[in-house]
C-alpha cells in the first residue's frame, strides 16, 4: 500500500460569522467576509495527521477545489501537519455551480492518480450541509465507506470504525482502500502554530490542477435560482414532495437525470431542508 | 443579609414581603426615573429595538456573577457603533443620568449594579473583530467580542490572546477591570497587553488613548492614558474598542501535577522555579481542602495535601529543559513524583480538577453560595499569608478552600456560605476584611484581579492612603464632574 491519505478541505464562510443574504437575492454575501477551513475538514486533517504521527500512514495530501483563495485553506492544512497540497483550480461560474457530485468526481480521479489508500473528508460542509461528497466519492470508486466516524483505528489492511448513527454507535470493519467522513467527536483539531504557518507559507508544496486537463469535471448543472432570507418567506407553503416535484418540472428547468438539486423552504423563520428531488 | 435575591419571588416571612414590596415599587418608579423625552431621544439614536424597559432585561443587566444583589438600571440601551454610544452619552450628560457600561456581566465585584438607577449601555451588539495584523501581533476588537470568540477567530493565524480569567468575558470588559488569569505569570495581565483604547467620556467625546489607530509596540508619548482607563471599571468612560497584544500559539504544552507535604514546600517550589528562570506558563496552587473537594466532585484520587498544577509552553526541546528543572526543584522540596501529560486529552483531564474548583467547592455544602476573595502579596510573603489564613478559617469554622495563582502571589479563598444564615454571613464578611488587611500589611493589595467594584471601596482607601485617594478623586472629578459614569464604584462619595 502506498500509505498515502487524501484529505479533502473546503474553504467556507467562518462558522462564527453572521450570514447575510445579498440584496439581489442571488446568494449570500461573501466579499470581505471571513472564510476558514470547514470545521469537519479540520477534524479530518487532524485525524490524518494523527495517523501519520502513529506511523500508520506515510503521507498526508490535502486537496481543495475552488478559486485562488482555496490555497489559504490548503496552507492551514499544511501548517497542521499535512505533507503536500493539491489545489484544483475552479473559479467563476464553474465555482458557483461546484457541488458534491463534481467534487467527488475530482477526488475519485485524484485518488486513482495518487494511488491513495484512504480518503478522509469532513462529514458535511457548514455552508451547504450536503453530506454527500464522501458517499459519492466512495460510490464512484466502488470503495467501502465509513461515514460519521467517531473513532478510527487501522488494523493491518482493514479499518475498525465506530459510526455515530441515529440509534447510537455502530462498529464496523471495512477494507482499505476506503473513504471515511469525520464526525464531530472524532478528535479535537490542533491549532496551527505560528512557526508551522510560516513554514507552510515559505514552502511551495501545493500543486495546481486545472480541471478538464487530467481530471474529468462535469460542470454546468442547474444553477441556484434564488436565495431568500427567511423573513421574506410567506407562511403556508406546501411541503409535500410531490407538490415540489411538480413545481420544479413545471418551471421547465429540464433536470439532467444524473444531477441533484437540494431544496430548502423556509416557513416564517424556520428553514427546513426537504432533501433532494 | 440575603445574597443574590432578585425580586419577583413570593416569600412568606414579613421581612421578605417588605423586600417584595420594595421591588414592586421600584418597578413602578423605574420608568419615571427616565422621562419620555429622553426615551424617545434614545430610540431615535439606536432604533426601537435598541431601547428596553422590560423588567427581565433590566434585571439581567443589573447583576453580575458576584454575591451583590441585583440593582437594575432604569433603562437598557443597545448601541451598535461608537457614534451611537457617543450620542447616547450626550443625552445622558444633558439630563444628568447615570451611565453604566455592560459587557458580559461576568464580573465578580458587583461592578454593573446601578446603585442610583440610570442607563445601562449594553455593548453586546458591537461585536466585530476589526484590524487584525498578524505580522504585528495586534488586533482591535469591539466590546461584544469575548475572549473565546477572539481566540476562535484567530485560530488559523497561529496567534492567540492568552489572558484567561476563566469566564468567557468581553475583552473590553476585561480591560475595564484590569483582568488577569492563570497565564499571567508568563503573559501578563490586561495592563501589559492593552495597547490602545477608544473611550467615550461622560460628555460624549471620543478619545483614543494612544492616538487613533496607533499600535506601536512601545511608546513614550505623553501621559499613559491607556493604563489610566484600564482598571477604571467604567467610572471614567465607556470603552468601545481595545487594541490587544497577541502572542504565538505555543508549539507544544505540557501539564504536570505535584503534591507537597506542606504549603511552605509548595510555595517555595514556586518561588525557586521562577528564580531559576523557567518561563512557566501556569502555576496553580490548591490547598488540601480544595483537593479533597475536587477529589469528591470529579472522582479523582489526588493525595489530600497542598498541590501544584503546572503548565509549560514552548518548543519540544525547551519543554524538556523546563520540565526537568521544575521536577528537580519540586523533588528537592519534598514534592511527590511529577504526574505529567503531553497530549490534549490527558492534559485536560489533569486540569479538570482545577477548572472545576468552583463547582467542587459549592458541592462541599449543597444549597450554599460561594464568594471568592482575591488578595495578592509579594511572593516571599505568600507562605505566611496562606498559613495564617488557613488558621483563621479553622478558628472561625468557615469553609474556604483555597485556589491560587501562586506565580503572581495571588490566591482566592472560595468561601462557601449559607445565604440564609446571617450569623455565618457576618463571620465571612469579617474574615474577608481581616484577610484583606493581612494582605495590605504584607505590602500587598486587597484585589489582585477582580477589581474594587462595590465591596472594596473602604479597603481601597486603606490601601492607597488619603493622598492616593485624593489624586484618584481629582482625576474622576476632571473626567466626570457630574459623577455620571458608573456611580458608587471604586471611590466612595465624599460626605458634603
Amino acid at each position: 500500500m502506498s500509505g498515502r491519505v487524501l484529505v479533502g478541505v473546503k474553504r467556507v464562510i467562518d462558522y462564527a460569522v453572521k450570514i447575510r443574504v445579498k440584496p439581489d437575492n442571488t446568494g449570500v454575501v461573501t466579499d470581505g467576509v471571513k472564510h476558514s477551513m470547514n470545521p469537519f475538514c479540520e477534524i479530518a486533517v487532524e485525524e490524518a495527521v494523527k495517523l501519520k504521527e502513529k506511523k500508520l500512514i506515510k503521507e498526508v495530501v490535502a486537496v481543495s477545489c475552488g478559486p485562488q483563495q482555496s490555497q489559504e485553506t490548503i496552507r492551514t492544512a499544511l501548517a497542521m501537519g499535512a505533507d503536500r497540497g493539491i489545489h484544483v483550480d475552479v473559479s467563476g461560474k464553474d465555482y458557483e455551480n461546484l457541488g458534491p457530485l463534481q467534487v467527488s468526481k475530482i477526488l475519485a480521479a485524484l485518488a486513482k492518480q495518487e494511488d491513495a489508500q484512504l480518503i478522509l473528508l469532513g462529514k458535511q460542509a457548514i455552508d451547504d450541509d450536503c453530506n454527500q461528497t464522501g458517499q459519492m466519492t466512495a460510490a464512484l470508486l466502488d470503495w467501502p465507506q465509513g461515514t460519521f466516524a467517531s473513532e478510527v483505528s487501522l488494523e493491518g489492511d482493514k479499518i475498525n470504525l465506530v459510526r455515530e448513527i441515529d440509534g447510537g454507535l455502530e462498529h464496523i470493519k471495512i477494507n482499505t482502500p476506503a473513504v471515511i467522513t469525520a464526525d464531530l467527536r472524532l478528535n479535537t483539531p490542533r491549532y496551527a502554530t505560528l512557526p508551522n504557518i510560516m513554514d507552510s507559507l515559505m514552502n511551495n508544496e501545493t500543486e495546481l490542477h486545472k480541471p478538464n486537463h487530467r481530471t474529468s469535471l462535469c460542470v454546468g448543472l442547474i444553477p441556484l435560482f434564488e436565495t431568500v432570507a427567511p423573513e421574506d418567506m410567506q407562511g403556508g407553503t406546501d411541503r409535500s414532495g410531490a407538490m415540489l416535484r411538480h413545481t420544479v418540472l413545471q418551471s421547465g428547468l429540464g433536470l439532467h437525470t444524473r444531477s441533484l438539486v437540494v431544496f430548502s423552504i423556509g416557513i416564517g423563520k424556520n428553514k427546513t431542508k426537504l432533501g433532494t428531488v | 443579609m440575603l445574597l443574590g435575591l432578585t425580586g419577583g419571588r413570593l416569600l412568606p416571612s414579613p421581612r421578605r414581603c417588605l423586600l417584595h414590596c420594595r421591588h414592586i415599587k421600584s418597578a413602578a418608579t423605574a420608568a419615571s426615573g427616565v422621562g419620555d423625552g429622553v426615551l424617545s431621544a434614545f430610540r431615535s439614536i439606536c432604533g426601537e429595538e435598541g431601547v428596553s424597559l422590560g423588567e427581565a432585561v433590566r434585571e439581567q443587566h443589573g447583576k453580575d456573577e458576584s454575591v451583590h444583589r441585583c440593582r437594575p438600571p432604569d433603562v437598557v440601551v443597545f448601541p451598535r457603533c461608537v457614534e451611537e454610544v457617543s450620542a447616547l452619552a450626550k443625552v445622558c450628560h444633558k439630563h444628568r443620568l447615570p451611565i453604566i457600561p455592560f459587557g458580559t456581566g461576568t464580573g465578580l465585584e458587583g461592578g454593573v449594579g446601578a446603585v442610583k438607577g440610570g442607563v445601562c449601555f449594553s455593548l453586546r451588539n458591537m461585536e466585530q473583530v476589526l484590524d487584525l495584523h498578524p505580522e504585528d501581533f495586534d488586533v482591535t476588537v469591539e466590546p461584544g467580542v469575548t475572549r473565546k470568540a477572539l481566540n476562535a477567530y484567530l485560530r488559523d493565524t497561529g496567534l492567540w490572546f492568552p489572558v484567561d480569567p476563566g469566564a468567557d468575558a468581553s475583552l473590553c470588559g476585561m480591560a475595564a477591570t484590569s483582568a488577569s488569569g492563570t497565564n499571567a505569570v508568563r503573559y501578563g495581565t490586561m495592563r501589559e497587553n492593552v495597547m490602545n483604547l477608544e473611550v467615550v467620556l461622560a460628555d460624549g467625546s471620543i478619545v483614543h488613548t494612544a492616538g487613533k489607530g496607533r499600535r506601536p509596540r512601545k511608546t513614550s508619548a505623553g501621559y499613559n492614558l491607556t493604563n489610566l482607563f484600564v482598571g477604571s471599571e467604567g467610572t471614567l468612560g465607556i470603552i468601545t474598542k481595545t487594541t490587544l497584544r497577541l502572542y504565538g500559539i505555543p508549539e507544544a504544552m505540557v501539564s504536570a501535577v505535584c503534591s507537597f507535604p506542606s504549603v511552605q514546600a509548595a510555595v517555595d517550589s514556586t518561588v525557586q522555579t521562577l528564580q531559576a528562570g523557567v518561563p512557566i506558563a501556569r502555576i496553580e496552587f490548591l490547598d488540601d481542602v480544595m483537593i479533597d473537594a475536587c477529589n469528591r466532585f470529579s472522582s479523582l484520587s489526588y493525595p489530600v495535601t497542598p498541590t501544584l498544577f503546572l503548565e509549560f509552553h514552548g518548543s519540544e526541546q525547551s519543554l524538556q529543559e523546563q520540565v526537568k528543572t521544575a521536577e528537580d526543584i519540586t523533588q528537592s522540596n519534598g514534592g511527590s513524583d511529577f504526574q505529567w501529560a503531553r497530549d490534549t486529552e490527558t492534559r485536560n483531564r489533569l486540569w479538570k480538577a482545577r477548572h472545576d474548583a468552583w463547582y467542587a467547592a459549592l458541592a462541599l455544602r449543597p444549597g450554599c453560595k460561594a464568594y471568592s476573595t482575591d488578595v495578592c502579596v509579594p511572593l516571599s510573603r505568600l507562605p505566611q499569608i496562606i498559613v495564617e489564613t488557613k488558621e483563621d478559617l479553622i478558628e472561625n469554622r468557615l469553609t474556604g478552600p483555597i485556589a491560587g495563582h501562586v506565580g503572581d502571589g495571588n490566591f482566592h479563598c472560595l468561601m462557601v456560605v449559607d445565604p440564609n444564615n446571617p450569623e455565618e454571613m457576618h463571620r465571612v464578611h469579617l474574615f474577608t476584611e481581616r484577610l484583606a488587611r493581612r494582605a495590605l500589611a504584607m505590602d500587598g493589595t486587597c484585589t489582585g484581579e477582580h477589581g474594587v467594584g462595590l465591596g472594596k471601596r473602604a479597603l481601597l482607601c486603606e490601601e492607597m492612603g488619603p493622598v492616593g485617594i485624593q489624586v484618584m478623586r481629582s482625576l474622576k472629578d476632571t473626567l466626570d464632574p457630574n459623577n455620571l459614569m458608573n456611580p458608587g464604584k471604586i471611590l466612595q462619595r465624599e460626605e458634603p
